[in-house]
Parts: C-alpha cells; sequence; structure tokens
C-alpha cells in the first residue's frame, strides 16, 4: 500500500506571534517551526499500517512551505520511518484551503496514493479541511476525526469521533483519505539509526505551481478584543473567598 | 439567497444550526437577500416540522433513501446538485463534526471557497468581513469572500450567535428539492453511532457547572473538586486531558470533542483555556474562573479571574459556602 501523511510545520505554541507590517501575515523571523501536534499522529498511525501489513508498503511524508520553515520537520519524519519525502517548495502565505489543496493534489496525483493521512487541523490556520479538500478533488473517499483505524478486507475501517462522546465506525474503499485526530496512538521517537538513515532517504522538491485565484483572503490580522469586563480577584486566600461569596450570593444568587 | 442547512442531532435541530439560523437572518436583513432553510437527509421532515415557526422566506425539504442517515458522499453530491440550481450566495451552518466531515467536500466540488469556524461578521460598505481564530486564538484574521465567487460557504463557531435571538414567523414558500442520487454515490458505509460508557450525564440543561482541569495536578485531588460540587449543588465537568488521563468518564467533558454547556455558571477550576475547551463553555452566562497564572487565557474570557492557588482557595470555598446555606 503506498501511503502519503501530509505534515506541516508550524509556529511552536511556546513561540511569540507578532503581526507583521503587512498585517496580513506574521513575523516568521521570531518563530520556531515545529511539527502540528496531530499531523505526527497521522504519521504514527500511517508507519503503524505499514507495520502490521509487512508487505512492501511505503509511507511518504508530504510537506509544503518555505525550506527554512519545514526543513527539520520533514528530517524527523524520516528519521521516524517514513521511507521518502515529497516537498512541495511554497515560500508564498498562501491561506486559502482551496488552493493549498489544488497545489498539494497536483504533486500528489501521478502518485496515485491509495492512502493519504494528515492531522484533522492545523493549529495555526485551523481551517480543518485539507485532506477531505485533497480526497475530494484526487476522486477518494473521505473520513474525518479518526481515533481508530483498522485494514480489513482491501478496505479503512475509521472509528470516528462525534460531538458530545458519540462515535461511529466507518468503511472506506481505497483510494482513501482519512483525518487523524490526536490520541489516536503513542508517536515514536526517531531512533538514532533512523537519524543517520534519514540522510540517505529520497526527497523529491517541486515547486508549487499556483493552479487558480485565491476565493479567500486575509485582510487584516489583529489581536483579540476582550469584550468582557473582568474582575481580577486576588490577595490572601480568606479575602479570594470573602469575594468569591459575596458574588455567588449576591451578584449571581447561585447559592 | 442566503441559505441555512440545518443538521440532525440525534432527532432534533442542531444547536450549532438554530445560531447559523440567526446568522442567516442578521445577513439576509443586512445584504436584502432573500433567506432559504434547508431541510437536508437525515430526519429532514421532522426539521421542516421544527423549523416551521422561524422567520424565513423559503423552507425547502431535500430528501432521498441514499441520504436518510449521513455520509459524507451522499451529502456533498446532494449539496453540489442544489448549489448549482439555487446558486446562493451564501451556504450557512454551525462548525459541527459533521459539517467539518463533509463540508469541504463541497468546496472542491461546486469548486467555491469555504471560510470555516467563523467567529464574528462586520460589513465594510455592505460587503461581509468574516473573522476567525488563527495561531491557537493568538490572533485573529479578517477575511473576505472574493467577489467573484458565485457561491460562498460558511461555518459558524459554536455560540458565535445566540439562538435566543431566532426571529419567530412563518415560511412564505414551501418546496421540495428532487435529489438525483445513485447507489454508486455512495462508497462508504457508516455502522450505527454509539457510547463507550454506559452511563452519562447531560451537562447542556445544568445550571451550575464545576469544571476541573489538569491544574488539579493529580486524581487525589478529585474529592475536594467534589465536595465544592456539591455544596453548590453543580454538575461536575473538565477539560480533556483530565478525561485523557482516565481521572474522569469522557461524558463530563466539556469542549469541541465533548459537550457544549451554557449554565447560569461555568466554575473553572485549574483551566488554562485552550481553544477546543473554550469553544464548548464560552456560551456560559457567567464565569468565574480559579488559576495560579494570571496569564492563563481562560481569564480572556472570564468575568471573574480568581488569581491563586486552587488548592487553598477551592477547600474554603467550599467551607464558607457550607455556612452560608
Amino acid at each position: 500500500m503506498k501511503i502519503a501523511v501530509l505534515t506541516k510545520a508550524i509556529p511552536s505554541y511556546e513561540s511569540s506571534i507578532r503581526i507583521d507590517s503587512s498585517e496580513k501575515w506574521i513575523d516568521e523571523s521570531i518563530v520556531n517551526f515545529v511539527v502540528n501536534e496531530s499531523d505526527s499522529y497521522a504519521l504514527e498511525e500511517a508507519l503503524q499500517i505499514k507495520e502490521q501489513l509487512n508487505d512492501n508498503s511505503e509511507v511518504v511524508v508530504v510537506i509544503m512551505g518555505s525550506e527554512s520553515n519545514t526543513s527539520k520537520v520533514l528530517k524527523d519524519g524520516l528519521a521516524k520511518g517514513a521511507d521518502r519525502g515529497i516537498f512541495i517548495k511554497n515560500d508564498t502565505s498562501e491561506t486559502d484551503p482551496l488552493s493549498i489543496a489544488k497545489i498539494f493534489s497536483e504533486q500528489l496525483k501521478e502518485e496515485s496514493f491509495d492512502l493519504i493521512l494528515s492531522g484533522l487541523q492545523s493549529d495555526d490556520l485551523g481551517s480543518g479541511q485539507t485532506g477531505v479538500l485533497i480526497g475530494e478533488l484526487l476522486n477518494m473517499s473521505t473520513a474525518t476525526l479518526g481515533i481508530e483505524t483498522k485494514i480489513e478486507d482491501g478496505k479503512i475501517k475509521v472509528k470516528r469521533e462525534l460531538e458530545s462522546g458519540w462515535f461511529q465506525w466507518v468503511t472506506l474503499p481505497f483510494p482513501a483519505s482519512v483525518s487523524i485526530q490526536s490520541g489516536i496512538n503513542e508517536p515514536r521517537y526517531p531512533s538514532l539509526k533512523g537519524i543517520m538513515g534519514a540522510k540517505r532517504k529520497e526527497v523529491k522538491l517541486v515547486d508549487a505551481q499556483s493552479v487558480s485565484d485565491s476565493k479567500q483572503k486575509f485582510i487584516k490580522l489583529f489581536l483579540p478584543k476582550t469584550e468582557k469586563v473582568t474582575e481580577k480577584i486576588e490577595g490572601t486566600v480568606d479575602e479570594i473567598v470573602s469575594r468569591m461569596i459575596d458574588i455567588l450570593k449576591n451578584n449571581l444568587k447561585v447559592i | 439567497m442566503i441559505l441555512v442547512i440545518l443538521e440532525n442531532q440525534r432527532g432534533n435541530i442542531h444547536v450549532f444550526s438554530q445560531e447559523a439560523v440567526v446568522a442567516g437572518q442578521q445577513l439576509s436583513t443586512k445584504l436584502g437577500l432573500d433567506l432559504s432553510i434547508l431541510c437536508l437527509g437525515e430526519n429532514a421532515s421532522a426539521l421542516k416540522e421544527q423549523a416551521s415557526n422561524y422567520k424565513v422566506k423559503n423552507l425547502i425539504l431535500a430528501q432521498h433513501d441514499l441520504i436518510s442517515s449521513y455520509s459524507a458522499d451522499g451529502y456533498s453530491k446532494a449539496l453540489d446538485q442544489i448549489i448549482s440550481e439555487l446558486s446562493p450566495k451564501y451556504v450557512l451552518m454551525g462548525h459541527s463534526y459533521m459539517v467539518r466531515d463533509f463540508l469541504p467536500r463541497v468546496s472542491a466540488k461546486s469548486d467555491v471557497p469555504f471560510i470555516s469556524d467563523i467567529i464574528s461578521v462586520t460589513y465594510h460598505d455592505n460587503v461581509p468581513i468574516f473573522a476567525r481564530q488563527v495561531f491557537n486564538a493568538k490572533i485573529v484574521t479578517n477575511i473576505q469572500a472574493d467577489s467573484n465567487n458565485n457561491t460562498t460557504l460558511l461555518s459558524f463557531q459554536s455560540a458565535a450567535f445566540s439562538s435566543d435571538n431566532i426571529e419567530a414567523g412563518s415560511p412564505e414558500n414551501q418546496i421540495d428539492f428532487s435529489l438525483n442520487l445513485d447507489t454508486s454515490d455512495i462508497r462508504s458505509e457508516s455502522e450505527p453511532e454509539f457510547q463507550e460508557s454506559a452511563s452519562s450525564v447531560d451537562l447542556t440543561t445544568a445550571e451550575l457547572i464545576v469544571s476541573v482541569g489538569r491544574g488539579i495536578d493529580s486524581q487525589d485531588n478529585l474529592p475536594m473538586i467534589e465536595a465544592l460540587a456539591s455544596a453548590m449543588g453543580a454538575e461536575i465537568a473538565s477539560s480533556r486531558p483530565v478525561v485523557d488521563m482516565g481521572w474522569l468518564p469522557s461524558y463530563r467533558q466539556v469542549g469541541s470533542s465533548g459537550q457544549v454547556v451554557s449554565p447560569k455558571l461555568y466554575l473553572s477550576v485549574g483551566i488554562s483555556g485552550a481553544i477546543q475547551h473554550v469553544v464548548g463553555m464560552k456560551g456560559s452566562k457567567n464565569i468565574m474562573a480559579i488559576n495560579k497564572d494570571k496569564e492563563a487565557p481562560i481569564f480572556e474570557i472570564a468575568d471573574y479571574a480568581v488569581i491563586g492557588d486552587l488548592m487553598e482557595i477551592v477547600p474554603k470555598l467550599t467551607e464558607e459556602i457550607q455556612k452560608n446555606k
């Protein structure tokens, strides 16, 4: 089976995020790029599927972005066990999910992957659309929010997380594109052997070809406005608790 | 035309859909476009009945045996047909897990943009501007759809609009839309929905909730929280990490993968306020948060920010509440 894993390099949670002078993007120079959390679960799931099948299956890490932002994440994916990589070089900060998906699809269609796994959403832009869009563009079946997968009778069974603690199993024929929820497995760390071996693995470099005009655009970034008037309650424990009781009793009338 | 699609949630109109109706009614008034509501597929007749007192121009029913239960294949094919026939300027839904599952398919199929998880709408020269949270909610971005788009798909974050603000009225026209679907369109097979745990608690109707996060450090500190909840007559809820660590069952979880609640008081204890949690509780009438980190994001949406050590505050608070009874 030929499996692609879509990974994205995103600013780490600890990075400070500053809006740049265009007000349409952030200052990337002060940001530390790391792998998107749910993508690392998607990679682990792909590696486990390959290990279970124990045949000549292949796991390919696919990443798009500028070289400086993505190279560490790509190397890490290869070190963990992906067989090869595809690096789609794109120095623009395209934010339209459909345009992004079209760029991926253009590069992936000739590969004829049986399975595409991706994290359910990126923690930077958070549109949560890429895996599903690519699935549709490449005429694959799709499922989202997978928290368990099984390969059975030439199909993939996906346990989908629904709202409010509900779940559902769906069975998809290949080719399929499935997005993965965080927590589905325990992502491995790269071994020393893996790190050494990663250098010899093939990485195909392709240039992102702009496929159409963006159908939606960021027009201005800004800091969240706090609409609420928040009362700060600080002091000694006695002071804090006495103010809390006053609020619960007199303002909210809940005790 | 503005088209709002209603989602079935175990027999009723999903609360996110009700909020999308409010968004649709406002967008329709602002832009001077007719509002249509679409009852699609699963349980559509019952949803239509429930929507019959909404103020709306057209109430549309689109049913077919092949989408009598949800599938991404069936719903995306059906909506693609509806969009090409009706050419709505905007299609609105709540940002539910079902919407994440199939609306991107429609975006690619119909070649129209999908602006997801919108938190608010403003207008610039009568052109709607949609705001979304990006970079872990540290930044907000305003997004505009290209004016050449025939249709733009929109989904709204829970509580971006309040379902209390639905304008009542009655539909002027009732329309049956006939769909053209073939068995070969549905490639996936879905099994019935299920819950993992036998017992469950409906937190959505709770008036008072005490919710606990990673900040309690250990399962051993749960009895202290239970004592507080019991003194207040509140239900206990939690953030995802507490469930992932197995300290509380998953049906206690509030957030995007748990329940969405709007109690009179949400008292959060040791919860930092990650966006996945906040979407599940920001609709609460009053939010009081206890956290020792004064930078905790939860304080941005709190009415009362209690900055201090929960291990000291909670037992004392419980004691004082009992005295006040």
